[in-house]
């Protein structure tokens, strides 16, 4: 039996170095479904789970949703803009309207930070976060532990570096966390702008220049960098950012070993990221995606073991 | 209404330095003495208050009342009752109300309410800018005539260092203090917690000691510049009460408050995206919670204030980042005082009635915070060994949200008397 | 056993054994061994992981590890034996047959076990049988393989529930 995992993914955090190697082991058998000429089995036959998107996202909204479908499940898709939700209604309100509508899971993301927590605490189907602010995005932080192991064997002693706009980003804490509790030593790269002054306290380390970096890692993790830090003043332009900052061809040459490049996409080619870079021989960029699948599949077939209990009295509703 | 001897308990009085069992005589509103044996006529009222505390009324000059405005979060009515109950006889209300409290018809308005709530007494603050837009004075003469005891765009600082100049220059003409809600706001913008490992933790964006301390220290300097009185709310950093100090060595004419979760809870209590511990400013590390303290004993910094900010239950249920600042603390404060500064040691119960009543009046020009013979019958009774459970559902205040709920606090309220009236009875 | 499943398999040409998870694949591995030794020609090998298809998969709480399925890309007019190590309440096999299903349509499946304890939920019967053993429905029946349990040998044992 795997450990369970509880009613909720809220983030890599909280979890022991046991579930998440479960989840990546479970990981693997859902790989070969997706190469089946009929990528479904009915794991999850009957079950309804919603799509409760409140931030834009293809890409991951599509890898969840092929994730449900290829495990037999209804899915619902609700984005935010033309839903109630743009008209007012608050979360608390939507959560108890789905829970109404007996959903068994839902898979929520939100520009709120903790909203994925706040939402698992009032409804008894199970939550997926999907993305929470500034917070955790768990199954982003799994699919890259997953398409590490894949290309290195372990996790374990491994030196990955996540390059980038570490504080506004959900894909490195989540990162961080899951590659701590494996045993890999992490490190971060970034202007100091962009890096949170006491990340250090977490048990990483800090490299000054991607050069450091390049020099110290097994592989990169490379993070997209949003306009908005350039208007918001944290960056003086993009193309400064990509001079001093950007995997380059040129900086990868300079490498002690043949590194791993890992990116969550989307990309922004030319800023972060060359192109190259993104599409030669170190890039890792499109198994990502395709353990993305696998991996949001194991989360949901794991999660569902336990079917949420209707007589049960909702969580938060003990006392008021 | 009779006159009243509250007997045989334990009286301090910080403002003349005395301590000691001894009875207190009151009549037609006013303490007529304090000692043994007073003389009495048949009519007089008699309270028992052996084992208990006897002391002057606290006074909180940092509270907000939601009305006009916000009548469903708290009224100036509901807001003087939970006083009441906590021990205050008197509470200065700040006028970030809506419409804001910037002229004398609204500081009458006020004025007007507390006297018929007839509960503890509410002094109007009145907002330094019109509509606390940081633009254009208020009329600080006109508010003062209508009641207003000091002048405040507390919920906003006050951007402008030349605003903060001629606000502190002209408030000298009426004699009252500029108290300021010291925050830079390019620091502090979308912030909503501590910025420290915490927030990296969970994610949220947040606000660095420093966007307070430039602000302290930029209101000092104008306050030397000047010879005002500025007053600096709600203090919650280190590097803040540094900055105190050494002004108050060098004479400057600055004085400060500290709220109760600034002296008892650190950014830890976030766990978990509690909005209950969502305030600003917000809860900082540990050193910055032993730093008050220490500043609490020394008088660097001179009272405590509760910044009492009723919010509604549904308003704080919601995601940490989009939830309003500021919880309850009329009720709470008292207890909290006695288990955080006075049961470790740190502060006697004296001097904690100087922070939480002599001091408050002094630095307001209130009357209270005082036993001393003619001085208004404004007094609070409390057992400081006695503990009650804090349930937000049976509070007086019409909000709900605390951090403290279910916590034992020591300090029951026996007896809250305002001008010489039961303000607050304990049921038995 | 392998020469029962010759015979029953006729002439049919690219058999393939298909143990399903755990201890059939070893057993579909000896089986094939022996067609091919007997019968000279290649026998493909398979492995099939049913935990998917379920039937209890709600009620079983925590989730069983889910094992490898290796299966050629296409079924389609293959002549399939599926190998197992105990036949019981036949729900084995009816997920078995469902997940052959998304995999193409096969021109013929047999079934071969090695022990067959009686006790069917389902219509299902094996073509092949090892060894026929009634066991009370409290007992358990368990089979050992040199590969895993360092052995070979069938158990029956009192009490305890099926796995």
């Amino acid at each position: 039996m795997t450990p369970a995992l509880g009613k909720d993914l809220i983030g890599l955090e909280h979890l022991t170095r046991a579930q998440i190697t479960a989840i990546l082991d479970t990981a693997e058998p859902f790989k070969e479904v997706s190469e089946r000429p009929i990528k479904k089995v009915p794991a999850l036959r009957g079950k309804t789970i919603v799509n409760l998107f409140f931030e834009a996202s293809t890409r991951t909204r599509i890898s969840f949703e092929f994730a449900e479908k290829r495990l037999s499940a209804d899915t619902v898709n609700v984005a935010a803009s033309g839903s109630s939700v743009s008209k007012g209604e608050t979360l608390v309100d939507t959560a108890r309207n789905l829970e109404a509508m007996r959903i068994d899971m839902v898979v929520i993301r939100h520009q709120s930070s903790g909203a994925a927590k706040f939402l698992a605490d009032r409804i008894r189907s199970n939550v997926v976060n999907a993305g929470d602010g500034k917070h955790e995005h768990p199954t982003q932080g799994l699919l890259d532990l997953l398409t590490l192991r894949d290309r290195f064997g372990r996790i374990e002693g491994l030196k990955v570096a996540i390059c980038g706009d570490v504080l506004h980003s959900r894909v490195a804490r989540s990162n961080i966390w899951g590659l701590l509790h494996l045993g890999a030593e992490v490190g971060v790269c970034g202007p100091p702008s962009l890096l949170p002054r006491n990340i250090a306290e977490l048990g990483v380390t800090v490299l000054p220049r991607i050069e450091d970096a390049i020099q110290w890692a097994d592989a990169l993790n490379v993070l997209r960098l949003q306009l908005e830090r350039m208007e918001a003043g944290f960056i003086p332009s993009l193309r400064e950012y990509n001079r001093v900052f950007g995997v380059t061809s040129d900086r990868l040459a300079r490498a002690p070993r043949d590194l791993v490049v890992l990116h969550p996409g989307p990309m922004n080619r030319g800023v972060e990221i060359d192109s190259d870079v993104a599409d030669g021989p170190y890039s890792v960029i499109l198994p990502q995606v395709t353990n993305g699948v696998a991996v949001r599949m194991a989360v949901l077939y794991l999660l569902a073991g336990g079917s949420p209990d209707w007589t049960a009295p909702a969580p938060g509703n003990e006392d008021r | 209404m009779r006159p009243m001897l509250i007997q045989g308990g334990r009286v301090i009085d910080p403002s003349r330095r005395t301590d000691g069992v001894a009875d207190v005589y009151l009549a037609e509103g006013r303490i007529e003495s304090v000692g043994m044996n007073i003389p009495v006529g048949p009519d007089v009222e008699v309270v028992d208050a052996r084992g208990k505390v006897v002391g002057p009324g606290l006074i909180d000059i940092h509270v907000h009342l939601r009305e006009p405005g916000q009548e469903d979060l708290e009224t100036i009515a509901t807001g003087a009752m939970a006083a009441a109950a906590g021990g205050f006889t008197g509470i200065c209300a700040m006028p970030n109300t809506d419409p804001v409290t910037d002229n004398q018809a609204a500081v009458g308005f006020i004025v007007r309410q507390a006297i018929r709530a007839a509960k503890a007494r509410v002094y109007p603050i009145g907002a330094i800018t019109m509509g606390q837009k940081g633009h254009q004075l208020a009329e600080f003469g006109e508010m003062v005539g209508a009641g207003a005891v000091a002048v405040s765009d507390d919920g906003h600082p006050v951007i402008s260092s030349h605003m903060m100049r001629t606000a502190l220059e002209y408030a000298q003409v009426f004699g009252i203090p500029v108290a300021d809600h010291c925050e830079d706001p390019t620091l502090s913008a979308g912030g909503s917690m501590h910025e420290g490992i915490v927030a990296t933790r969970l994610g949220l964006k947040g606000i660095p000691s420093a966007a307070e301390e430039i602000m302290v220290a930029r209101d000092i300097l104008l306050a030397e510049l000047t010879g005002g009185h500025v007053h600096l709310c709600h203090m919650s950093t280190r590097g803040s009460v540094e900055i105190i100090r050494r002004a108050k060595d060098r004479g400057i004419r600055v004085t400060a408050e500290a709220c109760p979760h600034h002296f008892t809870l650190t950014h830890e209590r976030v766990r978990d995206y509690d909005t209950n511990a969502k305030m600003n400013p917000p809860l900082r590390e540990a050193e910055d919670v032993e730093a008050i303290r220490q500043a609490l004993k020394d008088g660097t910094i001179d009272c405590i204030a509760t910044d009492h900010a009723p919010h509604h239950y549904d308003a704080k249920e919601r995601a940490f980042e989009e939830a309003p600042n500021g919880i309850t603390g009329l009720e709470t404060a008292l207890g909290l005082g006695i288990r955080e500064l006075v049961l470790p040691g740190l502060l006697t119960l004296p001097e904690l009635l100087a922070r939480m009543s002599t001091l408050p009046a002094r630095l307001c020009h209130l009357p209270g915070g005082t036993l001393g013979g003619g001085a208004p019958a404004d007094l609070v009774v409390f057992d400081p060994e006695a503990f009650w459970s804090v349930d937000p559902a049976r509070s007086f205040s019409k909000s709900r949200n605390t951090p403290f709920g279910g916590e034992s606090l020591p300090g029951v309220v026996a007896l809250t008397l305002v001008d010489g009236r039961i303000a607050f009875r304990q049921p038995e | 056993m392998a020469g029962e499943i010759v015979d029953l398999a006729g002439g049919d040409g690219d058999l393939l054994l298909v143990g399903i998870q755990r201890r059939g694949v070893e057993l579909a591995e000896r089986l094939a061994a022996l067609i091919e030794s007997r019968t000279g020609r290649p026998v493909r090998r398979g492995k099939l992981d049913i935990t998917l298809y379920r039937d209890d998969l709600q009620a079983i709480g925590p989730r069983p590890v889910v094992g490898e399925t290796v299966l050629p890309p296409t079924l389609d007019g293959r002549t399939i034996v599926i190998v197992d190590d105990v036949l019981y309440t036949g729900r084995t096999i009816r997920a078995a047959l469902d997940e052959f299903a998304d995999f193409g349509r096969p021109r013929r499946i047999l079934l071969a076990v090695l022990v067959d304890r009686g006790g069917r939920e389902l219509p299902i019967q094996a073509d092949v049988t090892g060894l026929r053993a009634a066991v009370a429905p409290g007992d358990r029946v368990d089979v050992s393989v040199v590969e895993l349990d360092g052995r070979d040998g069938v158990e029956v044992s009192a009490g305890g529930a099926e796995p």
